[in-house]
């Protein structure tokens, strides 16, 4: 893979993911796995607090668990079982958690250039495109890196929420808040942290990350739950609109 | 339960059909300068809405818990002294915690 090609795909990635890795040490080659798999075990083991949620709102065990294995993607998941234990309608609750899973397509959208899979394995990496693969893979300065981060943290992640909701359903109701142990901020923390270098890399990209929290924030109030983040899209529209053909972000995005 | 397997089952081929027509819509159609642009740019946009939501809000209220805000500030602290990935996820979780053992919020 040509750098060239590498900085056309992952843009803007290049230049200061190569300057944090060589301030914060290790070899640029460990840190997708290294860091897909960190991201994993952080985030995969809040799948107790599906799990126990889910049962504790009405779903059956085996229920729970197969929603994080055939739907995997928490956000949803979450949703559906916020809605069944409010009694709320089961068609709103299933159409309102489908909705929550849009961004995924939009993520679809992007990952499909940087890891170019094979039509065969489409239907296999398709599982996988969620929050915590595309922010690890689109944070790695080139596509081998990316595809790494996404099949390691895709893996880790997959196992662990899996497990966990299974721990989480069979124990709920002995299960500590996940607050306890910070686990709240974990994915909060990791999307800042994944997105930083794009953060320092342009501008635009401040400008855009800025009116999307912004406006998820602005409407949470009074959209539906999980609407707010797909509302955020459109800071995105607006700057693809906005901006000129001549690109100034620099050569690795021309 | 009939009705709730339905809900279940109806959810996941749902999600997974988003995921999968994301995958497999035609690159050509993102020959537009415009369109690719769009598609770089909305991770950033969705993850910092959703970094922001994750942080502020419960539900449809905002809830400015002092330790999850302390956590994030502790991440951005990482960050800014160029901290590795998974020191930056250390710090906000052991920041949060640490404050929920201290009996804050």
């Amino acid at each position: 893979m040509s750098a060239q090609r590498a900085g056309a795909q992952v843009p803007s990635a290049g230049g200061e993911a190569a300057a944090g890795a060589a301030v914060s040490g290790p070899p640029r080659a460990a840190r997708p796995v290294r860091d897909g798999i960190g991201l994993g075990l952080a985030v995969g083991v809040s799948g107790i607090a599906f799990g126990a949620a889910a049962v504790s709102s009405g779903l059956s065990a085996w229920q729970a668990c197969a929603l994080s294995l055939l739907a995997f993607t928490g956000a949803s998941q979450f949703a559906l079982a916020g809605v069944i234990a409010s009694g709320g309608s089961l068609l709103a609750g299933t159409a309102g958690a489908i909705l929550l899973g849009g961004r995924n397509a939009l993520y679809g959208l992007r990952l499909a250039g940087v890891l170019r899979p094979p039509r065969r394995r489409k239907p296999l990496l398709a599982l996988g495109v969620i929050d915590e693969t595309t922010a690890i893979a689109l944070a790695q300065p080139d596509e081998s890196s990316a595809r790494k981060g996404f099949t390691a943290t895709f893996i880790c992640i997959y196992l662990t929420w899996n497990l966990s909701t299974l721990a989480g359903a069979v124990g709920a109701g002995h299960v500590a808040a996940p607050q306890t142990l910070g686990l709240d901020v974990v994915g909060p923390a990791a999307f800042l942290a994944l997105i930083w270098p794009r953060l320092k890399a342009g501008r635009r990209e401040r400008a855009v990350a800025a009116a999307g929290a912004v406006i998820a924030l602005a409407t949470t109030p009074i959209v539906p739950v999980g609407v707010p983040v797909i509302l955020a899209a459109t800071a995105a529209l607006a700057a693809a609109l906005v901006s000129p053909a001549g690109d100034p972000r620099g050569p690795d995005t021309a | 339960m009939t009705g709730t397997w339905i809900a279940v089952l109806a959810t996941a081929a749902g999600c997974y059909a988003f995921k999968l027509s994301g995958l497999t819509i035609p690159q050509r159609l993102l020959a537009s300068p415009r369109v690719r642009r769009f598609a770089e740019l909305v991770p950033v946009a969705l993850l910092a809405a959703l970094s922001a939501v994750q942080a502020a809000t419960d539900g449809h209220a905002f809830n400015l818990d002092p330790a999850r805000l302390a956590g994030m500030a502790a991440a951005i602290a990482a960050l800014l002294l160029r901290a590795p990935f998974l020191l930056v996820i250390v710090a906000a979780a052991g920041t949060a915690a640490a404050l929920h053992a201290a009996g804050v919020s």
